[in-house]
C-alpha cells in the first residue's frame, strides 16, 4: 500500500495533469467493459458537455487557488444563478439580444468579482469570508429577482449549447478555446506570471515589482465573470435558469482544481488537467450509475475520491533551504 | 487601570451582544408583540441546532482550519436521530459515536499530511451527503420520543431555547476558555510553535478539537430533528455557511485562533433573528439570505474599524 | 558522579559548528559558574547567538564536547536536556500566544500548573514575579498578551522564564532583553539578574548597551568570528577597550581601497527617506551613489529599504524616490526566491513588461536575457530552465542580482545579500556593484560587514530605526560605526 502511494505520489508530481486523464481514461473503460461497448460514444459526448462547464468555472477558481494559499472564491453558485437570470431575462427569447444577454452576463461577473476584493481589501478579512459574506448578497438577489422567472433562452442560444459540429458538442469546442486562451493567459502574460510569483511568495512577489493588489483583483474578476459565463451558458443549455443551477458547482470547482494537479497551496497550476479532471468527476459518476449504484454510495465514493487525491497529494511540503 | 468599555478590545467582544441587543430592539419596535413568551420561542424556535453547529464550526476554526461538511454533518446525523435511532437504540448511539470518531481521525489526517482543510472536509460533504441519502432516501423518517420531549420542555418564565442556548454558551466557555485544557487548545491556535515547544502535542490539540466538533455536530443533528420530528438528506445543508457566518459575527477570526463559545451562539441567535425581523418588515423572504449577508459585512465593517482605531492609538 | 564546588555549572570545550561552507562557531571553549552573570558581547556574526541556541539545545554543534557539573552531556543534549537541567532562556522573538493572556500564557510555559483553581496559582506565580522583578509594573495578568505593548510582552516573557514551579533553574540566557525595555524597566531586569546570581543561578546576558553589560556581569566575553576573542573580569574593561576589542576582530588583510577621495555630492538626488516617528535624520541618495547602511543586525535597515520600495511611483509623505526601483533580497527565503520557478523565470519577473510582443511575453527575448545575464553573473549552472534550487546559495544570490541588474531600475536597494556567500561570489559582485553605479545607478545597500561598507561612498549608520550617524567614505572606520552602533557609547 505504502509503495503503491509512493509511487502514484512521483506519478503525480511529473505530470499531475496525467494522472487525471489516467483516471478518467480508466474509469470509461471500465464502464464500457461493463456495458460490452454499449453507448461508449453517448457517453462520450454527455461527458464532454457536461465536463464542459465544470471546465469553464474550474478555471477561474484555478486562478484564484493559484493566487495563494487561503484563496478560494465561494460565492460562484451565487454568481452562476444570478448570471442565467439576468442573461436570460436581457435575451428574453429573442436572437437579436444574445450579444447582450451575454455581455450582462459577465458585467454581473465583473460587479460580483469587485465586490468580492473590495470586501478582501477594505476589510482587511480571508478570502473564504469575504466572498462567503458577498455570496449571501448575490443569493437573495437572484432570488429575488429570478422569482417567477421563467423565461426560455433564445432559440438560437439553445441551439448554440445543446448543438454539435463534427460530432463534438459545440460547448465542448468553445470552452477548448477558452482554456487554451486561459493557458495562454497563464504562461504568456505578464498578469498569468504575476498571480503565479504571488501564489509561491506574497512578499518575495511585492518586493519583486509586482503589482500585487491589481493582479488579485483582477483575479477575483476573471473568476466571477467565467463563473458568470457558465450561468449564461447553463441557462441556455437546459432551457432557462433556475435558483438552484449553480449549487454543485462550488464543491466541483475546487475538486476539479485539485484533481487536475493544481497546487492547492498556491503557486502552480494546470489548466490541461482541469479537463482530464473534469471528464473524471462526470465519468465516475457515470460509471456508478451504469454499475446501477445508488445515488448515496455514488457521492460517498465522489467524496472519498477527493478526500484520497488530496491525500496523495499531500499539503504544502516545508519549502527546501 | 480602570476597565474602560471604550478600549478596543472590550468594543470587540461586546460587538456580538450589541448586534443582537439592536436587532432585538429592532424587532421589538415593529412588532411590540413579539415581546413575549410565545413570540421569543417561536422566533428563535429553529436557533438550537444552529447554535450548535455554529458551536462546532468553532472548535474547527480555533486551530485555523474550517469545515465546509458541517451541514452534511449535521444532515446525516440528524437522518440517523430520525431512523436508526428510534429502531435500535444501541446501533444508533454506535453510529453517531463512529461519527465522532471520523472527525477524530480527519484531524488526524489534516495534522499528520498537512493538508487544507477546506479541500478535506470539501470532499467529506459528498461523503456524509451520500451516506444521510443512503439512511433516509425519502424525506421522513420518526424521532424517537424521548428526543422530541427534550427538546420540547417547557421552562417557565423564559423560553426553553433561551436557557438551553445559555447553557451551551457558558459551557462551552468554561470548558474552552476557562480550563487549563482550553488554554492549551487555544494557544495552538494562537503560536503553535510555542506551544509545541513548550512541549505539547499539536496533533492530540487538533484531534481533541475535531472530536469535539464531531460531538457538537451530532447534538445539532438531534436538537434538529427532535424540533422538526422527521428529516430528509438536505435538511441542513445550509448549516455549513450559518455556522461560519455564526462564528465571525460572534467576533471569531479565522487566524490566530481568537474564538468565542457566548458570541458564536448570540451570533447563531442574531442570523435567527434575523429573518424574524425582515418578515415583520414585510421585506419579501427573498432577502432573509442576503439580510444575513448584509449583517455579517457590517458587523466586519464595525471590526475592521475598531481594529484600525486600535492601530492608530 | 563527583560533584565538587569547582565544577563550573556548564563548560563548553572546542564547540564547532558549521552552516554549510560558513563556519558559525570554530572551536569554541568557555566555562559558565553557577552564582556569576557573564557578558557576552560581539559584533554581527560572530557567533553568539548560535552559541545560545547550542546551550539551549536547540542546535546541535558538529563536534566538540558540553559538559553539565562535570559530566559529558555532548550525547544526550537537547531542548528537553536543557530544560531538565534548568537551562532556560528568552530570545529575542518572543514566543508568547498573542490570543491568550498573561495568565494562560503562564499555563502553556508550565505544564505542572493544573486542575482545579489553576488560574488562580498560575496568577499569583506570574504576579509574584512580576512584581519581584519590576516592582510597580502595570500589566494587569488578566489582559491578552495582544493587549500588550512590546516592552510589557517583553516582560511577561522574561517573568514567565524566572517563574519557578517544580523544576530547578540554573542557567538563564538573556538575548537582548532589554532591546524594547526603557532605562528605568531595565534597571530593575538587570537588579533582579544581580540577585539571582547572587542566590547561585548563572546569567548569560547579551546586549548591544554595553553600559548595561560593564555594570551587570561579573566576566565579559567578546565573541569575533565564531571564536572566543577575548575575555576579562568586567571590572578589567572600560566601554573604550570593550569596543576596541570587538573592533580587533577584523584581522584579514583590508581590501585595497584606491581611490579615498570623496566626491563631492552634487548629483542630482534620486531618494530621500526619514525613518517614520524615529529622530530627525534623513537618508539622501544621489545618482550614481553606492550608500551604506549599517549598525547592528535588526535595527530597522529592512523595514527602511521596504518603505523605500513601497515609495517608488506612489506619493508617501516621509520617502520618495525618482525612478524605478529594484530590490536584492537578503532573506532569499521569504523576500527573494520562488520556489516552484526556474532560475530563468526568478530573473525576467521584475522585467516581464519589457518583453512583450502584442501583448504577450516573448519567449526569445525571455531566453536571450536569461542567457545574457548567466554570462554576466556567471550563474553556474548547465541549464537556466532548471529549478533555482538546483543553484548553490552563493548562486541563487548572483541570480536575485541579475533579477534586479537586468531590470530597467535606476535605484537598486540591497538588504544585506551576501549574507553566507562565498568570497569569490562576493568579489565577482562588487565589481558588477562599481561598474553599475558608474553607469549612473544608485545603490542601497544594507550590510553587516564592515568591509562592504567601506567600499560605500556614503553610509548612515541605523540604531532602533532610527538614522544616527552618517559619514562620507573618507571618514569611514570600524570603530566610528561600532561606536554608533552601540548606545550610549555614540554621544
Amino acid at each position: 500500500m505504502i509503495s503503491t502511494v509512493s509511487k502514484l505520489r512521483t506519478f503525480a508530481g511529473k505530470a499531475p495533469w496525467g494522472f487525471s486523464f489516467f483516471g478518467a481514461a480508466a474509469i470509461f473503460l471500465a464502464t464500457i467493459v461493463f456495458t460490452d461497448g454499449v453507448g461508449a460514444g453517448q457517453i462520450i459526448t454527455t461527458a464532454l458537455t457536461f465536463g464542459t462547464m465544470y471546465v469553464i468555472v474550474a478555471l477561474g477558481q484555478m486562478y484564484v487557488i493559484t493566487a495563494g494559499p487561503g484563496n478560494v472564491d465561494l460565492s460562484i453558485p451565487s454568481t452562476i444563478a444570478l448570471a442565467g437570470a439576468v442573461s436570460m431575462k436581457i435575451m428574453d427569447g429573442n436572437d437579436a439580444l444574445i450579444l447582450w444577454g451575454l455581455l450582462a452576463a459577465i458585467g454581473v461577473g465583473i460587479a460580483v468579482g469587485c465586490f468580492n476584493f473590495a470586501l478582501i481589501r477594505l476589510l482587511s478579512i480571508p478570502p473564504i469570508i469575504a466572498t462567503l459574506s458577498a455570496s449571501f448578497l448575490v443569493q437573495s438577489a437572484s432570488i429575488a429577482y429570478g422569482r417567477g422567472l421563467r423565461i426560455r433562452p433564445p432559440e438560437a442560444f439553445a441551439e448554440f449549447a445543446t448543438g454539435r459540429i463534427w460530432g463534438l458538442p459545440t460547448l465542448a469546442i468553445f470552452a477548448l478555446l477558452l482554456t487554451v486562451i486561459g493557458s495562454v493567459v497563464l504562461h504568456r502574460t505578464v498578469y498569468g506570471r504575476s498571480v503565479t510569483a504571488i501564489g509561491q511568495n506574497q512578499r518575495a512577489a511585492g518586493l519583486a515589482g509586482v503589482k500585487v493588489d491589481r493582479v488579485r483583483w483582477t483575479t477575483y474578476v476573471i473568476c466571477a465573470s467565467l463563473a458568470a459565463l457558465c450561468g449564461a451558458v447553463l441557462a441556455g443549455f437546459s432551457g432557462g435558469s433556475s435558483l438552484n443551477m449553480g449549487e454543485e458547482y462550488l464543491l466541483a470547482s475546487i475538486a476539479v482544481v485539485v484533481i487536475g494537479g493544481s497546487s492547492v497551496a498556491g503557486g502552480q497550476s494546470n489548466v490541461a488537467g482541469l479537463w482530464g479532471a473534469s471528464l473524471f468527476m462526470y465519468l465516475l459518476v457515470t460509471m456508478l450509475n451504469t454499475f446501477g449504484v445508488g445515488a448515496g454510495i455514488r457521492m460517498i465514493m465522489t467524496g472519498l475520491m477527493i478526500v484520497a487525491i488530496i491525500t496523495i497529494a499531500g499539503g504544502p511540503k516545508p519549502s527546501r533551504t | 487601570m480602570m476597565p474602560n468599555l471604550m478600549t478596543p478590545r472590550a468594543l470587540r467582544s461586546l460587538l456580538p451582544a450589541i448586534s443582537f441587543t439592536v436587532l432585538l430592539i429592532g424587532i421589538f419596535y415593529v412588532q411590540p408583540r413579539a415581546m413575549s413568551f410565545m413570540g421569543l420561542n417561536l422566533m428563535l424556535n429553529l436557533a438550537l441546532p444552529i447554535a450548535l453547529a455554529t458551536i462546532a464550526q468553532m472548535f474547527i476554526i480555533t486551530m485555523n482550519d474550517i469545515d465546509l461538511s458541517l451541514g452534511g454533518f449535521v444532515s446525516f446525523t440528524a437522518c440517523i436521530g430520525a431512523t436508526l435511532l428510534g429502531e435500535s437504540p444501541v446501533l444508533g448511539v454506535l453510529a453517531l459515536l463512529a461519527c465522532i470518531g471520523v472527525y477524530a481521525l480527519l484531524g488526524a489526517l489534516i495534522h499528520v499530511r498537512n493538508l487544507p482543510s477546506i479541500v478535506v472536509t470539501l470532499g467529506m460533504s459528498f461523503v456524509w451527503l451520500g451516506a444521510a441519502i443512503l439512511v433516509l432516501p425519502t424525506p421522513g423518517g420518526q424521532a424517537p420520543d424521548w428526543l422530541r420531549a427534550i427538546v420540547s420542555v417547557k421552562t417557565p418564565f423564559v423560553p426553553f431555547v433561551i436557557v438551553a442556548s445559555a447553557i451551551i454558551a457558558v459551557g462551552v466557555h468554561l470548558f474552552l476558555m476557562r480550563s487549563s485544557t482550553g488554554v492549551i487548545l487555544r494557544g495552538a491556535g494562537g503560536n503553535p510553535q510555542a506551544v509545541a515547544r513548550a512541549g505539547w502535542s499539536l496533533f492530540r490539540a487538533k484531534v481533541t478539537l475535531y472530536a469535539l466538533a464531531g460531538f457538537f455536530g451530532v447534538l445539532s443533528g438531534l436538537t434538529l430533528v427532535g424540533l422538526t420530528t422527521s428529516a430528509d438528506a438536505n435538511i441542513a445543508l445550509r448549516y455549513t455557511l450559518l455556522s461560519i457566518a455564526g462564528v465571525i459575527l460572534g467576533g471569531g477570526e479565522f487566524v490566530g485562533g481568537r474564538v468565542s463559545p457566548i458570541g458564536a451562539v448570540l451570533g447563531a441567535l442574531t442570523l435567527t433573528l434575523a429573518s424574524s425581523l425582515l418578515s415583520f418588515l414585510r421585506i419579501s423572504g427573498d432577502w432573509q439570505i442576503g439580510a444575513q449577508g448584509a449583517i455579517l459585512i457590517l458587523v466586519l465593517a464595525l471590526r475592521t474599524l475598531v481594529n484600525r482605531m486600535e492601530r492608530r492609538k | 558522579m563527583t560533584v565538587t564546588a569547582e565544577a563550573p555549572f556548564v563548560r563548553l570545550e572546542n564547540i564547532i559548528k558549521n552552516y554549510g561552507a560558513v563556519r558559525a562557531l570554530g572551536g569554541v571553549e568557555l566555562t559558565f559558574n553557577s552564582g556569576e552573570c557573564v557578558g557576552l558581547v560581539g559584533h554581527n556574526g560572530a557567533g553568539k547567538s548560535t552559541l545560545m541556541q547550542v546551550l539551549a539545545g536547540n542546535v546541535q554543534p558538529d563536534g566538540g564536547e558540553l559538559s553539565v557539573l562535570g559530566q559529558n552531556e555532548s550525547m544526550s543534549y537537547g531542548v528537553q536536556r536543557a530544560l531538565e537541567l534548568g537551562v532556560r532562556c528568552v530570545f529575542q522573538e518572543l514566543s508568547l500566544c498573542p490570543n491568550l493572556t498573561v495568565v494562560e500564557n503562564t499555563r502553556i510555559r508550565h505544564p505542572s500548573i493544573t486542575g482545579f483553581g489553576w488560574r488562580k496559582r498560575a496568577s499569583l506565580l506570574i504576579r509574584s514575579f512580576l512584581d519581584d522583578i519590576f516592582p510597580g509594573n502595570s500589566i494587569a495578568v488578566d489582559d491578552l498578551v495582544a493587549d500588550l505593548t512590546l516592552g510589557q510582552r517583553q516582560m511577561v516573557e522574561i517573568a514567565t522564564v524566572f517563574a519557578k514551579t517544580t523544576s530547578s533553574l540554573r542557567l538563564v540566557i538573556l538575548d537582548e532583553p532589554t532591546s524594547s525595555l526603557d532605562h528605568a524597566i531595565a534597571g530593575q531586569l538587570l537588579a533582579y539578574v544581580r540577585r539571582f546570581v547572587t542566590e547561585g543561578g548563572c546569567v548569560i546576558l547579551i546586549s548591544h548597551i554595553l553600559g548595561e553589560i560593564l555594570s551587570t556581569c561579573d566576566r565579559i566575553v567578546v565573541m569575533g568570528d565564531g571564536r572566543v576573542v577575548e575575555e576579562r573580569p568586567a571590572a578589567r574593561f572600560t566601554k573604550h577597550s570593550l569596543v576596541e576589542a570587538m573592533g580587533h576582530v577584523n584581522h584579514a588583510p583590508q581590501a585595497h581601497q584606491p581611490e579615498t577621495v570623496v566626491k563631492a555630492r552634487t548629483a542630482p538626488v534620486v531618494a530621500e527617506i526619514q525613518p517614520p516617528r524615529r529622530g530627525s535624520m534623513t537618508l539622501t541618495a544621489r545618482k550614481g551613489e553606492i550608500i551604506g547602511l549599517g549598525g547592528l543586525a535588526g535595527q530597522g535597515q529592512t523595514t527602511l529599504l521596504v518603505l523605500l520600495q513601497r515609495s517608488a511611483g506612489r506619493h508617501i509623505s516621509f520617502a520618495r524616490c525618482s525612478g524605478p526601483v529594484a530590490f536584492v533580497a537578503g532573506d532569499r527565503q521569504t523576500d527573494g526566491v520562488f520556489p516552484l520557478w526556474s532560475i530563468g523565470q526568478n530573473i525576467t519577473i521584475r522585467s516581464l513588461g519589457t518583453m512583450r510582443r502584442f501583448g504577450l511575453i516573448d519567449p526569445k527575448k525571455e531566453r536571450e536575457m536569461e542567457r545574457r545575464w548567466k554570462e554576466r553573473m556567471a550563474i553556474r549552472t548547465p541549464d537556466m530552465a532548471n529549478n533555482i534550487y538546483t543553484l548553490s546559495g552563493g548562486n541563487q544570490q548572483k541570480a536575485l542580482f541579475a533579477r534586479a541588474l537586468a531590470s530597467d531600475a535606476e535605484i537598486i536597494l540591497m538588504d544585506d545579500p551576501m549574507r553566507g556567500v562565498d568570497i569569490g561570489t562576493k568579489q565577482e559582485v562588487y565589481h558588477i556593484i562599481r561598474s553599475e553605479a558608474a553607469k549612473g545607478r544608485t545603490f542601497i545597500w544594507y550590510t553587516t560587514e564592515f568591509e562592504e561598507l567601506t567600499s560605500c561612498d556614503y553610509v548612515y549608520v541605523l540604531r532602533d530605526g532610527a538614522i544616527v550617524s552618517e559619514m562620507p567614505r573618507s571618514e569611514i572606520t570600524e570603530a566610528k560605526v561600532l561606536q554608533s552602533s552601540f548606545e550610549e557609547v555614540a554621544q
